[in-house]
């Protein structure tokens, strides 16, 4: 066994971590009000699929392992212990082993083995008794045949190949390591975790809240007496809420750009942050329903594309333009700007660009007087509606009359999953900011999620060379290159990848705002109050 | 009388159960159950998975044996269990009735104790700089949006007051107890407060213009007799069948007004319910919702015959 000492580099390369806002001796005591968006389905990370779960409870639990929370960046480089002392890959990077922590317990007095990592994830990959009534990410797991426990305190993953990306996997917010003795549905509603904070109570569109674990396996921590989320689901109150000093902290990535104006003109104190939050704004088009079968179309639609101008509407110029994965600075896997524009309808020439995408319209037998109707649909909230609506009309300059279809939330997913559409506008978020998560939920054949059916077996071939690519830099470039080809094909045309903001007031100390996800980081072991 | 009262209970009876069966079936006829919901936040819908969610709530019955298995239920006091939050509906039902109840009440007696005296000084005053002002007050009552009422209170709130009174469920002082219900039962009351005083006072117009109005003044009564004891006690009852009717529109005016004011009460629950298609609890509230309107309405009509001793309610 090839043993990994990745601790200690990462432990030298995180060190000086600390945001200017979280220096000085951290203050013990108070409880943290903050506002929460809506009311979450349920308190189980592992049966969600929003972060509405993850922000509220992710303080309940820990992982093996996880995004160290107060490095902006998630990397491979940014992963550090949690329930693993340590951990390890073999030889030929099929077994990953973890070495476990002992002396911790659960919130209720049990104790924590490895029995509890491997109960989580056989739950996870579906060979438990117990089930999930919904388990969206089993196909994380796909490369795992099996996970394997050496004593009370090991654990391994063994691999059908090398994953490299599946550490990353498990240092997602979306990864805490479940009790054996819990029962899945009383995790939905009383869950237990070995977490900084445990769980006091969930009332439904009213509040959530949690409270310190004094037998907290990190000593010391947390600093908060507690964590109160009050539900808001009208935005214009919560953000009242908050200027008016009744929360310390907004729900993260949750304040739009125009909101934001409002929130520094009214709170001048409050400190602001507008990051990327990994969701991609994107295009799916049906190519097995005609017209859109016809490739030269397809290619007219993804020329057609001003994305300046989504950006300049939407967010006031606060949003990044890229391919599949998020772009640069805050994404690790971004193709390089010159290698982005070389992708036609990526060049800054948006003139030459509709040109020619009115010649392959007229190719394919339309024109000014032979102008294609389409119907657009989309989820029926304005994050969706809005682009749709710009999309429209930029269609209108090669010859598409669009029309929008506004499709009711609960129709949203049955609909594009059935095909059961033409052109629809979308979101893509993506949980790790890593090219596994992406490539394969989106664009593998028969994938569950690739709605625009597109199947490419070449492609499909440069997913697992890449997934099993050990070395990194090499692993970039074969990423780039798919996502170069994705684009090319038209694959799910992308428009932009959003930003959002997040606002507290000055006496909150050690908030870090991730840069390329908002699933992972709201342990909130770390945050004190200067009060 | 005690016949009339057998006959319109029986009436009840047959309404509600009508209700039911068309709250039942709306329902169902909507796109979309938990299961698409809970699959739709997942982004994709694993069959195997669905089916057996199905087959755990029961969705996957026949239409006819899951509405037999919820009025079964309800006779005996069952009200099933949340989709949601998994515990019985009861429990998640009870603790918001008295929020909504008191938002309710407040909202009633701001309309009434608002809108009739204002509309009786309208009335005694028509043509006035007074009755003009009044019906200005009253015109824009109607008009404005009880959201945009609700909004336009919080950002003056904080902006003058640097607080807010939104739904706190533990107040320090009374003032705070009484300012969580009372701004928003005015910002969802002003609407009824503003239709109200229309009422009364074309009512008292009416009144104002009858004959034994002027026996009244002739006889030597005062002014305020002549229009409280003579004219508002004949001028009220159609104002009650109006207070009646608002009490039952009150609910859509307190969803957006509990959801602007974030108050924890049956209204902003039922619009919750329904995003999620929870049907233990949106069938349920809407039966509570359906119950509480039937018997306003009695109330109504059985008040009319205790206001007015003309009516008799003949056997």
């Amino acid at each position: 066994m090839r043993s990994v000492q990745a601790l200690a580099v990462a432990a030298l390369l995180l060190l000086p971590a600390y945001d200017v806002a979280s220096a000085g001796e951290p203050k013990q005591g108070g409880i943290l009000r903050m506002y929460h968006r809506d009311s979450p389905g349920s308190a189980s990370i592992h049966e969600g699929a929003t972060y509405s779960i993850n922000v509220p409870f992710m303080p309940v639990f820990n992982n093996l392992v996880m995004f160290k929370q107060d490095v902006p960046q998630n990397s491979v480089e940014s992963i550090v212990p949690d329930l693993a002392e340590s951990w390890a890959w073999s030889g030929d990077n099929k077994k990953l082993t973890f070495k476990l922590r002992q002396g911790v317990k659960w919130h209720d007095g049990k104790p924590f083995t490895s029995a509890d990592v491997k109960c989580t994830f056989d739950m996870l990959m579906g060979k438990s008794q117990q089930k999930f009534r919904q388990n969206p990410r089993k196909s994380w797991y796909d490369q795992v045949n099996e996970v394997t426990v050496n004593g009370d305190y090991e654990a391994s993953f063994e691999l059908k190949r090398p994953q490299p990306a599946l550490l990353s996997l498990l240092a997602s917010g979306y990864t805490p390591v479940y009790p054996c003795h819990v029962s899945p549905a009383e995790m939905r509603t009383k869950p237990v975790g070995t977490g900084p904070f445990k769980f006091v109570e969930f009332k439904a569109n009213e509040s959530i809240k949690l409270t310190k674990n004094p037998d907290y396996w990190k000593k010391g921590l947390p600093h908060l007496d507690g964590i109160e989320f009050t539900i808001i689901t009208n935005r214009s109150t919560a953000i009242l809420g908050f200027v008016s000093g009744k929360f310390d902290m907004t729900f993260p990535t949750e304040v739009s750009i125009p909101l934001l104006k409002e929130v520094k003109s009214q709170a001048p104190n409050a400190v602001c942050v507008v990051e990327p939050i990994n969701v991609s704004t994107n295009i799916i088009v049906n190519s097995s329903s005609p017209p859109f079968d016809n490739l030269d179309i397809r290619r007219a639609l993804a020329l057609v594309l001003d994305r300046k101008a989504f950006i300049q509407i939407m967010f006031e110029g606060q949003a990044d333009i890229g391919g599949t994965m998020l772009p640069a600075p805050g994404g690790l896997w971004a193709m390089p700007k010159e290698m982005m524009e070389s992708i036609p309808g990526y060049g800054p020439d948006i003139n030459a660009n509709r040109e020619e995408a009115r010649k392959l319209m007229q190719k394919a037998g339309y024109g000014p007087d032979k102008r294609l109707a389409v119907k657009v649909a989309t989820r029926n909230i304005p994050i969706y509606r809005d682009p749709a609506v710009i999309l429209i009309d930029q269609m209108k300059g090669i010859f598409i009359d669009g029309e929008l279809d506004v499709v009711d939330t609960a129709q949203w997913f049955p609909k594009v999953a059935r095909k059961d559409y033409t052109l629809g506008l979308n979101l893509t978020g993506n949980a790790v900011d890593d090219p596994d998560q992406s490539f394969y939920e989106n664009y593998s054949c028969g994938s569950e999620r690739n709605y625009t059916n597109y199947c490419n077996k070449e492609i499909e071939k440069l997913f697992d060379q890449q997934s099993a690519e050990t070395d990194k830099e090499k692993r970039k470039k074969l990423v780039w290159e798919i996502d170069k080809k994705l684009q090319e094909d038209v694959a799910r045309p992308i428009i932009f990848h959003g930003r959002t903001g997040t606002c507290w007031n000055p006496y909150v100390k050690g908030v870090t705002v991730m840069v390329n996800s908002s699933y992972n980081g709201y342990r909130y072991e770390d945050l004190w109050m200067d009060k | 009388m005690f016949a009339y009262i057998v006959r319109r209970l029986a009436l009840m009876l047959v309404t509600l159960v009508g209700i039911s069966i068309i709250i039942f079936v709306l329902l169902r006829v909507v796109p979309g159950n938990i299961v698409d919901i809970l699959f739709d936040a997942a982004g994709f819908v694993d069959p195997t998975d669905k089916a057996n969610l199905e087959k755990e709530l029961g969705l996957n019955l026949p239409i006819y044996v899951q509405y037999l298995n919820w009025i079964g239920g309800l006779l005996q006091g069952d009200l099933g269990y949340s989709y949601v939050s998994e515990k019985p509906a009861l429990q998640e039902i009870l603790p918001r009735i008295p929020i909504t109840a008191r938002l309710a009440a407040l909202a009633l007696l701001f309309s009434a104790a608002i809108g009739i005296p204002l509309g009786v000084l309208s009335a005694v005053h028509q043509g006035s700089r007074l009755d003009y002002a009044l019906r200005i007050v009253s015109l824009s009552g109607l008009s404005l949006p009880s959201f945009w009422l609700g909004l336009l209170i919080l950002m003056a709130s904080v902006s003058l007051f640097g607080s807010m009174p939104i739904y706190n469920p533990n107040p320090k002082t009374w003032t705070e107890a009484f300012a969580i219900y009372a701004v928003p039962a005015m910002a969802v009351g002003f609407r009824s407060a503003a239709l109200t005083m229309r009422i009364t006072r074309s009512s008292m117009l009416e009144i104002l213009r009858q004959d034994y109005i002027r026996t009244a003044r002739a006889k030597g009564a005062s002014e305020a007799s002549v229009n409280y004891r003579h004219a508002l006690k004949n001028a009220i009852l159609p104002v009650i069948t109006v207070i009646g009717i608002e009490a039952a529109f009150l609910i859509g005016g307190l969803i957006v007004t509990e959801t602007v004011f974030n108050i924890p009460g049956v209204a902003r629950f039922l619009v919750e319910a329904l995003r999620w298609r929870d049907y233990p609890i949106v069938q349920n509230l809407v039966m509570l919702i359906a119950v509480v309107v039937v018997v306003a309405n009695f109330t109504v009509d059985m008040l009319y015959a205790a206001i007015d001793p003309r009516i008799r309610y003949g056997d």
